[in-house]
C-alpha cells in the first residue's frame, strides 16, 4: 500500500514524515519562548488564531540546537491529540509516494534517530527513514520517563 | 448505513439520558401518565429502529418492555416496584447495547430471557412499591427545547473563526488609532466592534449546555445507592436550566458524583436512626445550581448526621497532619475544611461506596484545577452542605497581562487580590535566607519572583518591580513580583500542549490582541514551583493572629451614600481619610473633575459637575500607595463587612459588583478601576519635589508652571504650608530659601552679581530646576 510522504531535511539528513499527519507547511516568524518547558520545546507561535507549540527537531533528536536567531524557519504543522505542533525542519523538499511498507533498519542508528524511527521506506528517491511524529514531539525526556 | 447507525446511537443516548430521571419519577407516581408515555415512546422508538437495522436482541427487549408498558397504559396492569425495576433493568441493558453498537462490538450473543421474564405480571410475587411517599421529584416532565444536532468540531471551527475575527478587529483598531480618521469611519468601526462582541458572546453560548445534562442522572444514581444501603432518600433537583460550558460540565461530573455518594452513604442515616433522632425517615438530598456573577454555584445539601469537626481534628492529629496545640485553635470552619486533607475519613467502616479516605482531596483538586472552589458547611446532627463554585466558562478568562524581561504573560484575574508597587509606602520587601517576604500593610506574605521561577533575567531592579498579590483558588495568599503590569484583557484560553503543561506553571495558552501567543500562568502552579508553603503557612499565620482572624478574613468596607443617593461600599483599606471641601474647589479641569484639597489637586471621582452644587462637599481621599484621588460622597452610613456573595458587574467600570451589606444591596466601588481611570499624569504622586511660586502671578502660573511640573515638581503657592525644595520668585523680591530661582524680564543681566535667569531662557531654567532637584536627592 502506497502512502504519501513528506520529505524534509532535519540536521542535514533527508527523512520522511507521513504526509497524512502533516496539515501544512508554514514559515515561522517570531517564537514566544516557554520558560521551564522541556528543552526541545522551542516556543509558541501563532498560526492564524491557533497557538502552535514549536518543536525543535534537532534538540528532540539530541543533535544540537536549531539556530532560530536568523528569523524565518520552515516548519511542518501536525496535530496530535488535539494540539497543534510545528516541527522545525531545515528544509521541506517534496512529497513522494512510498513504495514499500516500513522495514526495520538493521544497522545501528544514532540514539536520537533510533528513538523516532518507524523504519525504512523505499521511495523513488531511494530509501528514507520514516519518522514517528509523536516520538519527535515527545522528545528525550518523555522517553526517559516512560 | 454507518451514518444511520451513528444517528440511531446518538438519538438513543439522548433519550436515555433524559429518561434516567423520568423512570424514578414514574416509580414514585406510577399513575403519572406523562412519564409513562415518555418511557413508552423510548422503547417504542428503539423497537422501530431495531427492525430496520437488524438488532434482534434489542428488538426483543424493547418489544417486551413495550408490551408491558402498553398494558399499563391500557389500565390492564398496575405499575408496581417489580415492573419498574424490570423496566429499568431492560433500559440499562439497552444502553449497554447501544454503547456496544457505538463501539462496533459484536453483541449478538447473550441471553435476555431472564430480563424479559421478569416483566411478566407476578414474576417475583407481589411486591409493594419501593418508594411510596416521594412526591415532587420534579413535577413537570421537562419539555425539550427545540434543538438541532451539530458536530463539536464545527462549533470549534466557528469559535476559532470568531476569535480570528476579534484579532483582526483589534489589529484594525490599532491601525485606526495610529492614523487620523473621519468620524464616520470611527462610528462604523464602533458598530462593527459591538457586532463582533455580540457574536462572540453568542458563539460562546453555543458551547454552553444546560446543567440538566449533569443532573438527569442523579435521581437514578441516588435511587440505586439508597436501595443498596437500605436507606430512603428523596432527591430534590433544582436549577437544571443553568447553563455551563460543555467542558466544564464534564469536569464537575466526577466531583459532584463523589459528593452525592458521600452524602447518601455517610450523611443520611438509616430510617430507624433518623426516627430516633426525631427526623422524618426519608432523608432529603437537594442539589441545586444557580448563577452568581460569572460563577456557577452548585449546592449539595443533605439533612443527615453532619460532619463531626472534633472527630476530624482527632483523626488529623492521629495522622500527624496537624500539631495538637494548633488543633485547639482551629475554628469550626477550619475543622470542617480538614475533610479535604488527603487520607482523612471519619467513616467508621470502609464501604464499597465511599469512605476510603480518598476522595474529598481529589474532589477539591479537581475543582480547583478548573478555577473553582469547594466549600463545606455542616452542623452535627442537622446536615451538611457542600458548595461548588466554578467559573462559567473555561474558555474566556479575564486576565492581567504582565511582563518579565520583555516577555508577556497572563495571570487570571480571579486569583488576583491586589497589585502593589514593591517600593510603595505600605510595602517592604525583605529576604530571609534567600526567601522573599513582603510586608504589605502589616501583613506578611511570601514573595516569589516570576523572573526567578521562569529562569529569566529581569532588567528591572527588585525594588522597582510590581507585586501582584495572588490567592490561588482555595489556596493562600502570596505575592508575585513582575517587571511590569500591562493591561486587563479578556482572553480566549486554549489548553496548551502536554509538554508545556508538564511544567505545571501554565494553565493554557492564548492570543493577545496583537495576535502573538501568550502563556496563561497557573497561580497555584507558580506557588508550588516557587516553593510557597501554602497550607501550613496560612494556618500558622492564622494561628498567630487569633482571635481576630475570623474577622479579618471578611473584607472590611466603608458603607456610604453617593451624591446621587446610591448605596455604595469602598474597601476600607484604600480610604486614606475623609475631607470636607468647598464646592468651589471642584473644577472641571484638564479633561476631568478635579478637587483642590489643601495644596493638592486630586482627580475627583464619584460626582458629576452637576451633582457638586454649592456649599460643602465631603470626599474620601483614596490612596494606592503612589497616587491619590478624591471620591465625593453624601454621607457615611457604616463600617461593614462583605459577607454575602458579590454579584459582579458585566463589564469593568466604577462599580465592580453588588452585594448585600447589612441586609440591603450596596454597589461595590472598584478602587482599582478608579485609579486606572483617573490617575493621569496630573495625579499627585507622594514624595515629589515641591516648588513654591507666587500664586497670583499669571505668567508664572500659566507659562512657567507647566515647565516646572514637567520637571517633576509639585507646585504650591507662596502661602502654602510645608517645605519647598525650590522657590521661584521675580527679580527684586527676597525669599528665604536654600534654593531659589530669580527671574528677570530683560534678556541681559543687570550686572556681574546678577544670578537671575531670563524668564524665556528655557535651557537655563531647566538647568536650574534640575540642579535644585539634584541638591535634595544628594
Amino acid at each position: 500500500m502506497s502512502e504519501l510522504l513528506l520529505v524534509v531535511t532535519i540536521a542535514g539528513e533527508r527523512v520522511a514524515l507521513p504526509a497524512a499527519a502533516v496539515e501544512s507547511v508554514v514559515e515561522l516568524d517570531t517564537l514566544i519562548p516557554v520558560p521551564r518547558a522541556a528543552p526541545h520545546i522551542a516556543g509558541l507561535a501563532a498560526l492564524r488564531s491557533r497557538v502552535l507549540t514549536v518543536i525543535d527537531c534537532m534538540r528532540s533528536l539530541e543533535l544540537g540546537d536549531t539556530d532560530c536567531s536568523d528569523g524565518i524557519r520552515e516548519a511542518a504543522v501536525v496535530e496530535l491529540d488535539g494540539h497543534h505542533y510545528a516541527l522545525i525542519v531545515d528544509l521541506v523538499e517534496d512529497v513522494v509516494e512510498s513504495l514499500s511498507e516500513p522495514a526495520a533498519v538493521r544497522a545501528a542508528m544514532e540514539p536520537g534517530w533510533d528513538r523516532v524511527s518507524q523504519g525504512m521506506v523505499e521511495t523513488e528517491q531511494g530509501p528514507l527513514l520514516l519518522v514517528d511524529v509523536a516520538a519527535l514531539i515527545a522528545g528525550v525526556e518523555a522517553k526517559a520517563a516512560a | 448505513m454507518d451514518d444511520l447507525i451513528a444517528d440511531f446511537v446518538a438519538e438513543c443516548r439522548e433519550m436515555l439520558e433524559a429518561l434516567g430521571g423520568e423512570i424514578v419519577a414514574w416509580e414514585a407516581q406510577p399513575d403519572d401518565r406523562a412519564r409513562l408515555d415518555s418511557i413508552f415512546r423510548f422503547v417504542h422508538t428503539v423497537k422501530g429502529n431495531c427492525g430496520f437495522f437488524d438488532f434482534p436482541r434489542l428488538e426483543a427487549l424493547s418489544h417486551a418492555a413495550e408490551d408491558a408498558l402498553a398494558d399499563v397504559r391500557a389500565g390492564r396492569r398496575h405499575a408496581d416496584g417489580t415492573l419498574v425495576s424490570a423496566v429499568l433493568a431492560i433500559i440499562d441493558r439497552i444502553s449497554e447495547m447501544v454503547a456496544a453498537i457505538e463501539a462496533g462490538e459484536d453483541m449478538s450473543a447473550g441471553d435476555d430471557s431472564a430480563l424479559i421474564a421478569s416483566l411478566e405480571p407476578g414474576a417475583e410475587g407481589p411486591v409493594a412499591p419501593l418508594v411510596t411517599t416521594t412526591t415532587d421529584v420534579a413535577t413537570k416532565a421537562s419539555a425539550a427545547p427545540r434543538t438541532i444536532r451539530l458536530s463539536v468540531e464545527l462549533l470549534d471551527r466557528v469559535m476559532s473563526t470568531v476569535s480570528d475575527m476579534v484579532l483582526a478587529r483589534n489589529e484594525l483598531a490599532r491601525r485606526l488609532r495610529e492614523s487620523t480618521t473621519d468620524v464616520p469611519v470611527d462610528g462604523a468601526f464602533e458598530r462593527l466592534s459591538s457586532i463582533i462582541a455580540e457574536m462572540r458572546d453568542a458563539i460562546t453560548r453555543t458551547r454552553m449546555q444546560r446543567i440538566e445534562n449533569l443532573f438527569v442522572g442523579l435521581p437514578r444514581m441516588v435511587r440505586d445507592l439508597s436501595a443498596e444501603l437500605s436507606k430512603q432518600v428523596l432527591v430534590d433537583v433544582d436549577g437544571g436550566d443553568v447553563e455551563l460550558d460543555r467542558e466544564m460540565i464534564e469536569m464537575i461530573r466526577d466531583p459532584l458524583t463523589h459528593i452525592i455518594r458521600n452524602a447518601v452513604d455517610h450523611g443520611i442515616e438509616k430510617p430507624a436512626e433518623r426516627l430516633k433522632a426525631g427526623k422524618r425517615e426519608i432523608g432529603v438530598l437537594s442539589v441545586s445550581a444557580r448563577q452568581s456573577g460569572n460563577q456557577i454555584l452548585i449546592d449539595i445539601q443533605d439533612d443527615g448526621r453532619g460532619i463531626d469537626g472534633k472527630k476530624l481534628v482527632e483523626k488529623a492529629i492521629a495522622n500527624g497532619d496537624i500539631a495538637k496545640e494548633d488543633a485547639a485553635q482551629l475554628s469550626h470552619r477550619d475543622q470542617l475544611a480538614l475533610i479535604f486533607e488527603a487520607g482523612l475519613s471519619t467513616a467508621k467502616q470502609v464501604t464499597a461506596i465511599s469512605g476510603r479516605g480518598v476522595g474529598m482531596d481529589v474532589v477539591r483538586s479537581n475543582i480547583e484545577r478548573i478555577g473553582g472552589i469547594v466549600e463545606v458547611d455542616s452542623r452535627l446532627g442537622e446536615g451538611t452542605r457542600m458548595t461548588l463554585r466554578v467559573p462559567l466558562t473555561l474558555t474566556i478568562i479575564p486576565a492581567l497581562t504582565v511582563s518579565i524581561a520583555g516577555q508577556h504573560f497572563a495571570i487570571p484575574r480571579s486569583a488576583i487580590e491586589e497589585i502593589v508597587r514593591s517600593n510603595g509606602e505600605s510595602v517592604t520587601l525583605e529576604h530571609l535566607g534567600g526567601a522573599g517576604v513582603a510586608t504589605i500593610r502589616g501583613r506578611r506574605v511570601p514573595e516569589v519572583s516570576l523572573a526567578t521561577i521562569l529562569g529569566l533575567k529581569s532588567e528591572v531592579d527588585e525594588n522597582d518591580r510590581t507585586l501582584v498579590v495572588l490567592r490561588p483558588a482555595g489556596g493562600d495568599v502570596y505575592a508575585l513580583s513582575v517587571d511590569r503590569i500591562h493591561d486587563h484583557e479578556e482572553l480566549v484560553v486554549k489548553p496548551a500542549a502536554p509538554a508545556v503543561m508538564a511544567t505545571s506553571l501554565y494553565a493554557g495558552t492564548t492570543l493577545a490582541d496583537d495576535g502573538s501567543p501568550i502563556l496563561l500562568m497557573d497561580p497555584a502552579g507558580i506557588a508550588e514551583v516557587g516553593g510557597v508553603k501554602l497550607e501550613t503557612l496560612e494556618r500558622a499565620a492564622r494561628i498567630a493572629e487569633v482571635p481576630a482572624a475570623a474577622v479579618s478574613r471578611a473584607t472590611a468596607v466603608l458603607l456610604f451614600r453617593g451624591l446621587d443617593g446610591g448605596r455604595r461600599a469602598l474597601r476600607l483599606a484604600v480610604v486614606d481619610r475623609i475631607e470636607e471641601v468647598a464646592a468651589a474647589n471642584i473644577k472641571q479641569a484638564a479633561g476631568q473633575l478635579r478637587v483642590q484639597v489643601g495644596d493638592a489637586i486630586l482627580p475627583l471621582a464619584g460626582a458629576s459637575a452637576a451633582e457638586v452644587g454649592e456649599g460643602k462637599i465631603r470626599l474620601f481621599r483614596l490612596n494606592d500607595g503612589a497616587h491619590e484621588i478624591g471620591y465625593a460622597f453624601a454621607e457615611v452610613v457604616d463600617f461593614a463587612t462583605i459577607e454575602h456573595d458579590v454579584i459582579h458587574a458585566e463589564r469593568p467600570g466604577e462599580i465592580s459588583g453588588v452585594s448585600l451589606i447589612n441586609g440591603e444591596p450596596a454597589e461595590l466601588v472598584d478602587a482599582h478601576w478608579l485609579f486606572a481611570h483617573h490617575v493621569g499624569t496630573a495625579a499627585r504622586a507622594s514624595g515629589q519635589l515641591v516648588c513654591r511660586m507666587p500664586r497670583d502671578d499669571p505668567w508664572m502660573q500659566n507659562m512657567l508652571r507647566p515647565i516646572v511640573e514637567a520637571a517633576g515638581y509639585r507646585v504650591i503657592g507662596e502661602d502654602a504650608e510645608g517645605d519647598a525644595d525650590l522657590v521661584i520668585a521675580s527679580q527684586g523680591e527676597k525669599v528665604d530659601a536654600a534654593n531659589a530661582i530669580y527671574l528677570r524680564n530683560e534678556p541681559e543681566p543687570k550686572g556681574k552679581k546678577d544670578d537671575s535667569i531670563y524668564r524665556y531662557d528655557r535651557a537655563g531654567l531647566l538647568m536650574a530646576l534640575k540642579s535644585a532637584g539634584g541638591g535634595r536627592r544628594k
